[in-house]
């Protein structure tokens, strides 16, 4: 199967000591698409995407059991290591992290730095490729040396971003990378997020769901740690199959 | 709604400020009272003189030399050993109840009175280890003393790194080596190098443990390498305030008066170095 960065989640149960938190999903994410994971906080959104490129596994009393499947290929197989693993799959966190002590240029590429993989000849282009694909050269071209905190939350995420493609992975995983954001932030990761699926599959949770609408193809409705829906964006929105769906996008409860 | 709470507003901010006013006040008598006296005997042939019977031709040098070895000596031994006892404290120890005793129990070795590190280095540096009165065992004796400091100051900065950095790292599909490496230990080398001289700059005013491990008082050359005899600075300031003769206590007061400007000189060190490290990671 050629890499195009489907992800087929089958049986996944994940928790936290003796909490669980995710209850046997199943689900498939369409490839170079946007998928949207919506639900009230508490569900299970962040947990499930965390599984995809196994950072859930990195907090101590983290458990998960199932399979998640990369291009037909299971994650959690024995021979995967989830280290190259989450190589393939970037992540956005929540919070803009770009590390403190790195300027904006020495962020977009310490993902290679830090891994070993950088080939000093081609940084410059990997610099201005990746900060060009995530919307920010023209702003930042002329002080690519000035540290990254030093730019404003939206553009420190959008270079979180940069960072993440740097690494060229096949899929980004984005964990409600606008809720720390203005609107106006906020709408040019949404533009960014319609460019980028053209040659990245993303799974973005977030708890908008005008974001969700306005930005993704799918959607993903969870509640108390189950899939109630996955549909097509425009029809959970407008006649989702199950009543649950409907009182949710409806604000009976949220 | 009467002036009853801005009196006590008032008694409070002057209690407080006392608090401040009254031991800098007593602090600098002391100061301005050994400055007082070194200055009747501080010169250049003080610091480099040997120990002498007769008060106006004593002098520091090897006092001065065997601090400047033991500092050098108790950082090179207690510092990397510390700061690795704190990452892995911090970074692979996880929350077992195996690590909270450990943690328990460096916070409690740190309070253990400098003495019984002094027998410690004398039954265990001096004695099995058979390094008699040397450098080396004066230097294990403070590096064993120093190493709970170093540890707390050390996994104090280790936790100041917030884990959204080392999540961001592993995100990008770095080990946990490469993000200890590569983005933990430059976000916490600051606060690490501070801990880390302010506990050795703790070590070079100890008295009691060389005492015990037999630093000598008397001494009439330098020492060469680290299995030499030696004396420090705090060992000489001893021997002359207990001797009878009067003019040896000024010699007292100046040998203070050079163990103070050492801990000055150290302790700038450490505050430009913090200073210079901030300044890089903003940049």
């Amino acid at each position: 199967m050629s890499e195009t960065g489907q992800i087929e989640i089958k049986d996944l149960v994940a928790g936290f000591g003796s909490t669980e938190v995710v209850h046997s999903i199943s689900a498939t994410f369409k490839p170079r698409a946007v998928t949207a994971i919506i639900g009230p906080s508490g569900c299970g959104k962040s947990t499930l995407l965390r599984c995809i490129n196994r950072m859930h596994e990195t907090v101590s009393i983290a458990y998960s059991t199932g399979q998640v499947l990369l291009d037909g290929q299971n994650v959690y197989a024995k021979d995967v290591d989830a280290v190259l693993l989450r190589r393939r799959v970037g992540m956005v966190f929540q919070k803009p992290n770009p590390f403190p002590n790195m300027s904006i240029q020495d962020n977009v590429l310490s993902g290679l730095r830090l891994t070993g993989t950088l080939k000093s000849k081609n940084a410059k282009e990997i610099v201005e490729q990746s900060l060009t694909q995530a919307a920010l050269w023209d702003e930042v071209k002329d002080r690519l040396k000035a540290p990254g905190i030093s730019l404003s939350g939206g553009q420190q995420q959008r270079l979180c971003i940069a960072r993440s493609l740097a690494v060229s992975p096949e899929v980004i995983l984005m964990d409600e990378p606008c809720s720390a954001l203005d609107p106006i932030a906020t709408a040019r990761i949404e533009d960014l997020i319609r460019d980028l699926k053209q040659r990245y599959t993303i799974v973005l949770v977030t708890h908008n769901m005008q974001q969700a609408a306005r930005a993704s193809d799918q959607t993903a409705f969870l509640l108390m740690g189950e899939l109630v829906e996955l549909s097509d964006t425009s029809q959970l929105f407008t006649q989702p199959r199950d009543s649950r769906t409907e009182d949710y996008i409806t604000g009976k409860f949220g | 709604m009467s002036g009853k709470r801005p009196i006590g507003e008032l008694l409070f901010r002057g209690a407080c400020l006392s608090a401040v006013v009254i031991p800098l006040a007593v602090l600098g008598y002391l100061i301005a009272d050994v400055v007082a006296d070194a200055f009747l005997r501080l010169d250049w042939s003080f610091i480099e003189s040997y120990p002498s019977r007769k008060a106006e031709k004593a002098g520091i040098l090897p006092a001065l030399v065997g601090s400047a070895y033991l500092i050098v000596v108790t950082a090179a031994l207690a510092v990397p050993l510390g700061v690795a006892s704190a990452i892995y404290l911090e970074e692979y120890g996880g929350k077992s109840w195996w690590s909270r005793v450990v943690e328990v129990n460096i916070a409690n070795l740190a309070g253990v009175p400098s003495i019984i590190y002094g027998l410690l280095g004398l039954g265990v540096f001096v004695r099995l280890f058979g390094m008699d009165r040397s450098i080396l065992a004066g230097a294990c004796t403070l590096g064993v003393l120093i190493l709970p400091i170093v540890i707390m100051a050390s996994r104090e900065a280790l936790r100041n790194v917030p884990n959204n950095v080392r999540e961001a790292s592993y995100g990008l599909g770095a080990t946990k080596l490469q993000t200890i490496r590569g983005v933990v230990l430059p976000l916490a080398l600051p606060g690490m190098l501070t801990g880390s001289i302010l506990a050795v700059s703790r070590a070079i005013g100890e008295t009691a443990p060389l005492v015990v491990v037999g630093a000598a008082t008397y001494i009439s050359f330098l020492p060469e390498g680290l299995t030499d005899d030696f004396s420090a600075l705090p060992i000489q300031i001893f021997d002359w305030v207990s001797r009878p003769q009067e003019a040896f206590l000024l010699n007292a007061a100046a040998g203070i008066v050079v163990l103070m400007s050492v801990l000055l000189v150290v302790n700038g060190f450490a505050l430009w170095l913090r200073a210079r490290l901030q300044k890089r990671l903003r940049r």
